[in-house]
């Protein structure tokens, strides 16, 4: 049976495009026409601009006729989250205080896929300003899994990760501040990686968690992934916390990794943790499935793990407490219709325009930097923070990556956690530690709960050692059929 | 008992820089509001500060040139607070590790007159640091305006310590201060325009004791007056609480010019919680010794070591250093002419802080414009010195110098004002002043020392004034011996 277009894999639809059996226009209509079918039900973009698309689908192939296509995502649609600035496009973060901010310049990824030539399609539902791991905390809409309408897509990426598991984008960037990629992607059974900190520009990426925030790709396969963080990453001189290396060709990497025998660590206190060993059931097979192919796996320990959702609650915060203070009322956000004087102007303005969890957040961040509290909270869990990379790292000097699983549960129904934040916070605990240490991470899929719910299998790597990710990724994902397993809606 | 005033001041200096200090947005004044922005600069949301590192050099050049030991590595905080001149309601500062630590500041106080170099010390600084500076804000009847130009652009803290008695001191210090900065070109200062901008921190305590009284810190001292007039009244203040036996409590205060009093802002408790924290968007800075001697060298001979060493070189009085130093121009074109001629300094210095300031003030010109040039100048002394003609003529051959640009052989000769007459002539002009005026030869022969001149100016007069005066003293003394 042949496959519809919007289910291919980007790898399969450049070679569709190169050859010119299909065009940039073709494909981006039939993305169109996917998402025009499924989005009411799924509800992954905050908006969309066909006719924007359609134009951009024609440059490539103009491009491609007269000789000058770009290379492999020349002419690819790709979903972008709405914490992205594209210049001329609407901004939201799925906040109601970026009503209607249309950005007036591009972010240095999105730059950086435009000169790919890629179609930059829509913008993603996302939890209000990247604060959340369901997608519920969107102002915008409610978005669904596709692969059961009455689950959350994870987040906070979760239409970028819902749009590429229902064929409403071939591939999608995310952002990553705490397993903001990696745990949508789990949980909506596709691949997200989230590169090393610096790895990618932050440039035009709303801030949530600066020290933390992390733009990647997320796609239905490894090399399609691989592909887009070889277009989006390298330093930037607009981003000091960029890093200045050679952007390495992902894609011939991990072909020159190929079956290479890799060391693997097992964190020991992330497996202690699983209380539903059910649920991790296919990343136990996942395992086995390296052992059998001659990868040394080894236990390791994390041993200051148990800190890592404290401190990332406090160092987040903390930053966005500040980040947060330009939307204000006084310039481009949403304003208040009637105030006494410019404090009762910032009052109001703020209380209506974000969210529950977005107060929540500010305000912890707010209390854990103020005079007195500061070396007891914020100065504590920066050293903490130290540790934990320092865990790392030792890890490091004994396996090449560790393997873990993403979340540990799958995904859970809309509104079974909204009224206990803490118990959504702790279903972060396998993802934030990354974020942390700053190393590279990635979720793909490795098989479905009882309930039919795709799980993900994490892989943690050296920092700026992507590549081996993807190669280690690469070596399950072509063993198993899931890439071409989608939801049915 | 007697009571002794404590001050420290917070003095924020603009930078003058081509660009803003975090991104590549220009800076400058005058242009239309708001047109000096970009989305660093009205902090869109994705926006990231990039440190500008040629920035930098200002504040590292004043630190060097206030002896400030400038550390290895600085870094930013964020200070948090909201106001609608601050795009994203944080400021980056620099918290616990500034660009510069220490350093001094020698300052002059005014001496009994004009005319008299008054006492030197150095003032101890705590620090200097970089912030940027926040946007400007118009208040209307219905609304408020704000124009994000100034926003990001470079603003230097720089933070005495509480080492300073007076408001003369104070004063003191912020000219010397200024003049550091507009000779090392890190800004013009000028106060009205807001480039220089002072905070006092006052505090007032018996003599003799070494407890610091509690302070208060006087914020609105918007002009070099400003900042004599609110820090003397606010000493007044404080010690006269003091002696009613009240006490004074630690807050803010600021001075209102217009009613020419000090009044209270904020207490101590309603003070800002900045909640400072590392700027996550930026890498701390590394100052290696090869940008630090760079700077150095850029760094001129700083005002006070110039005036030494005019008085030392050049034997010029106070009053005349006093005149050319602070002007960096005016000491530049004073040197220029008196390297040629080193032992001319008095004569050149008095022709420019008298006869050349003289005629450019009248004549509206700058200094730039001005036609007498060192070669002038020096024309002009050597006919002085070879006794051509006399310091009298030669007045009016510096104006004309000034305004046809003739050299001072050119205007003596077209205007004729070499003598026309020999020693014989002088000796015969003073038979007969002293024939015609009996009264004051008969008072200088009484002793009457002063009655010479009267004989002199005779003499003078009959010459049209090209006669030598010390010819003519020595002359009409001969004959009255």
């Amino acid at each position: 049976m042949s496959q519809e277009i919007f289910y291919k894999t980007a790898t399969e639809l450049s070679q569709s495009l190169a050859k010119k059996e299909l065009s940039s226009v073709e494909l981006t209509q039939a993305i169109i026409d996917r998402t025009q079918a499924v989005d009411d039900k799924v509800g992954a973009f905050n908006s969309r601009d066909e006719k924007d698309a359609l134009a951009q689908a024609e440059a490539s192939d103009a491009r491609r006729a007269s000789g000058d296509g770009r290379g492999p995502l020349d002419g690819i649609p790709i979903g972008i989250k709405d914490v992205l600035a594209v210049k001329g496009q609407p901004l939201t973060c799925s906040s109601k205080m970026l009503g209607n901010f249309v950005s007036p310049y591009d972010a240095t990824c999105i730059q950086k896929l435009k000169s790919s030539g890629s179609v930059l399609w829509g913008r993603l539902n996302m939890d209000e300003f990247a604060m959340g791991s369901s997608t519920e905390n969107s102002a915008t809409k409610v978005c669904s899994n596709p692969w059961n309408l009455e689950c959350v897509p994870g987040g906070s990426s979760g239409g970028s990760a819902a749009a590429v598991s229902a064929g409403q984008a071939v591939v999608s960037l995310g952002s990553d501040t705490g397993g903001s990629i990696r745990q949508p992607a789990a949980f909506c059974g596709i691949v997200g990686l989230k590169p090393t900190y610096g790895r990618v520009s932050r440039f035009g990426l709303a801030a949530f968690a600066s020290s933390l925030d992390q733009v990647g790709p997320m796609g239905r396969s490894v090399e399609d992934v691989a592909m887009v963080l070889q277009s989006i990453s390298g330093h930037d001189e607009r981003d000091s916390t960029s890093f200045k290396a050679e952007v390495v060709d992902y894609v011939a990497a991990m072909e020159q990794l190929k079956g290479k025998k890799w060391t693997l660590g097992l964190p020991k206190e992330y497996f202690d943790l699983a209380a539903d060993t059910a649920a991790i059931e296919p990343v136990l097979k996942a395992i086995d499935f390296y052992k059998s192919i001659g990868c040394e796996v080894k236990e390791v320990s994390l041993p200051h793990t148990e800190y890592a959702i404290a401190t990332y609650y406090v160092v987040a915060t903390a930053e966005a407490s500040s980040n947060l203070a330009r939307y204000d009322g006084v310039r481009y956000t949403h304003r208040a219709e009637s105030y006494d004087d410019h404090i009762d102007l910032y009052f109001k303005s703020r209380a209506e325009g974000f969210g529950e969890e977005v107060k929540r957040r500010i305000m912890l961040g707010t209390y854990v930097l103020s005079s007195g509290y500061y070396d007891a909270y914020y100065l504590k869990a920066q050293k903490v923070r130290t540790m934990i990379r320092g865990d790392f790292m030792k890890a490091f000097e004994e396996v090449d990556a560790l393997i873990a699983p993403t979340s540990p549960i799958p995904a859970f129904k809309k509104g079974e956690k909204s009224a206990d934040p803490l118990s959504m916070y702790l279903s972060d605990i396998y993802t934030i530690s990354a974020n942390l240490a700053g190393i590279p991470g990635m979720s793909l899929p490795c098989g479905f709960s009882a309930e039919g719910l795709p799980i993900g299998l994490q892989i943690l790597g050296k920092p700026f050692k992507e590549e081996e990710l993807l190669s280690i990724g690469q070596a399950f994902e072509s063993a198993h059929d899931f890439k071409n397993q989608h939801p049915q809606l | 008992m007697e009571y002794e005033a404590v001050i420290g001041l917070e003095v924020h200096v603009q930078i003058k820089a081509e660009s803003k200090i975090f991104t590549t947005c220009p800076a400058g004044f005058g242009y239309e509001p708001n047109s000096l922005t970009d989305p660093v600069i009205l902090g869109l949301p994705g926006a990231l500060p990039v440190m500008n590192k040629k920035a930098l050099d200002g504040i590292i050049k004043a630190g060097l040139a206030l002896k400030c030991k400038i550390p290895d590595v600085c870094k930013w905080d964020r200070k948090n607070y909201f106001y609608p001149d601050s795009p994203n309601n944080y400021q980056i500062t620099q918290f616990d590790q500034p660009i510069c630590d220490g350093g001094e500041v020698e300052i002059e106080l005014p001496g009994s007159t004009r005319a008299v170099m008054g006492d030197h010390r150095t003032v101890k600084l705590t620090r200097i640091h970089l912030e940027n500076d926040v946007g400007k804000l118009s208040h209307f009847s219905e609304d408020s305006l704000v124009d994000y130009n100034r926003a990001g652009t470079s603003l230097m803290e720089i933070v005495s310590d509480p080492d300073m008695s007076s408001a003369e001191e104070a004063f003191a210090f912020l000219t010397s201060i200024r003049q550091t900065m507009i000779y090392c070109g890190i800004s013009d200062c000028d106060m009205e325009k807001g480039q220089m901008r002072a905070d006092a921190n006052i505090s007032v305590r018996p003599v003799g004791q070494t407890e610091l009284g509690a302070k208060i810190e006087l914020k609105n001292l918007n002009s070099i007056t400003g900042v004599k007039n609110g820090i003397d009244y606010e000493i007044r203040r404080q010690t006269s609480e003091l002696k009613k036996g009240r006490k004074i409590i630690q807050a803010t205060w600021r001075w209102d010019a217009d009613h020419g009093r000090t009044e209270e802002m904020r207490k101590k408790e309603d003070a800002h919680d900045y909640r400072y924290f590392p700027d996550p968007d930026l890498m701390p800075v590394m100052v290696d010794d090869e940008w630090k001697n760079r700077l150095q060298a850029e760094i001129p001979e700083l005002p006070f070591e110039k005036q030494r060493r005019y008085v030392l070189d050049y034997d010029l009085p106070y009053s005349i250093t006093s005149v050319l130093v602070p002007d960096r121009e005016l000491s530049e074109y004073f040197e220029e002419a008196v390297t040629q001629a080193p032992k001319s300094g008095q004569a050149i210095g008095n022709f420019i802080a008298n006869d050349l300031l003289r005629e450019l003030s009248d004549a509206k010109q700058s200094l730039s414009d001005c036609k007498v040039r060192a070669a002038h100048l020096l024309s002009l002394v050597s006919a002085i010195d070879k006794g051509v003609i006399t310091k009298q003529i030669a007045k009016e051959v510096f104006t004309e110098m000034f305004n046809t640009g003739e050299l001072a052989d050119e205007v003596i000769e077209r205007k004729g004002l070499k003598p026309d007459f020999d020693e014989d002539q002088v000796k015969a002009w003073c038979e007969e002043a002293i024939a015609e005026n009996p009264k004051p030869v008969e008072d200088f022969r009484s002793g009457n020392e002063k009655a010479l001149n009267s004989l002199k100016g005779q003499v003078m007069k009959k010459s049209r004034g090209k006669a030598n005066p010390q010819v003519v003293d020595g002359m009409i003394r001969d004959i009255l011996s």
